[in-house]
């Protein structure tokens, strides 16, 4: 009905808190060396806005292609309230309730799936630095 | 049938981006869009299954055919969205050539 809502809002979140993130990191090289993407862009290549920015592309894209499946569906509508289960108390109800249930679901899998992934990033990225010196 | 389609396409999409040498054609962009959408049809199929049981997995010939049909015109959009970020991003600069062009 409008699960896809919950992804989209998470998504939102973390689209915020990555361009927040970004510019403290950007304001803190830039106070430690002078000079912004400089050295500790090679001593932490992977930065926690970076991460964060491959979360919310998951959760962007995973709602955009949602919302074109409720399109489909026609549970979505170009004109308002934009979602059919808006137009009476009972499908609304409906609607919160699969929010409630499948929405978070899927917005917890991306996101456990995206932990999984920064966890390997990291990883492979410990295991390069270490490799050069053996 | 639309979470199978958007996962095939998920796992050549990535295969696409593991292979290439570049990333002037943005595969990524097009990975995180594939990705995410099967990820979340994957809650989707999750809740199918426990409302429904097996008989999740023997839908009708008439929701296989409209669900595959789903999945190819997700897969369109999704490739289209992607054309757009490579032709936006312009990274091997044919687009400005093509404008700068007299």
């Amino acid at each position: 009905m409008a699960c896809f809502l919950v992804g989209a809002a998470e998504a939102a979140a973390v689209t915020v808190a990555a361009r927040a993130l970004e510019l403290r990191e950007q304001s803190h090289e830039a106070r430690l060396t002078g000079a912004p993407h400089s050295v500790s862009a090679e001593e932490n290549p992977l930065p926690w806005s970076r991460r964060l920015k491959w979360l919310a592309r998951l959760l962007w894209g995973g709602a955009l292609l949602l919302c074109f499946e409720h399109l489909w569906h026609g549970e979505v509508v170009p004109w308002f309230p934009f979602l059919t289960a808006a137009e009476n108390p009972a499908d609304m109800a409906e609607m919160l309730h699969e929010m409630a249930t499948v929405g978070v679901t899927m917005a917890v899998i991306v996101t456990f799936v995206w932990a999984m992934m920064v966890l390997a990033a990291t990883h492979i990225l410990r295991r390069s630095q270490r490799a050069p010196q053996r | 049938m639309t979470l199978l389609i958007t996962v095939f396409g998920a796992v050549a999409a990535t295969l696409a981006w593991y292979t290439r040498r570049d990333d002037t054609l943005h595969l990524g962009a097009l990975c995180f869009l594939l990705w995410g959408a099967a990820l979340m049809w994957l809650g989707d199929a999750i809740f199918g299954y426990l409302e429904e049981g097996a008989a999740y997995f023997t839908p009708s010939a008439a929701e296989m055919l409209n669900d595959s049909f789903l999945g190819l015109s997700v897969l369109a959009l999704a490739l289209v969205v992607w054309l757009v970020i490579v032709l936006v991003k312009d990274s091997r600069g044919r687009v400005r050539a093509a404008l700068l062009k007299k």
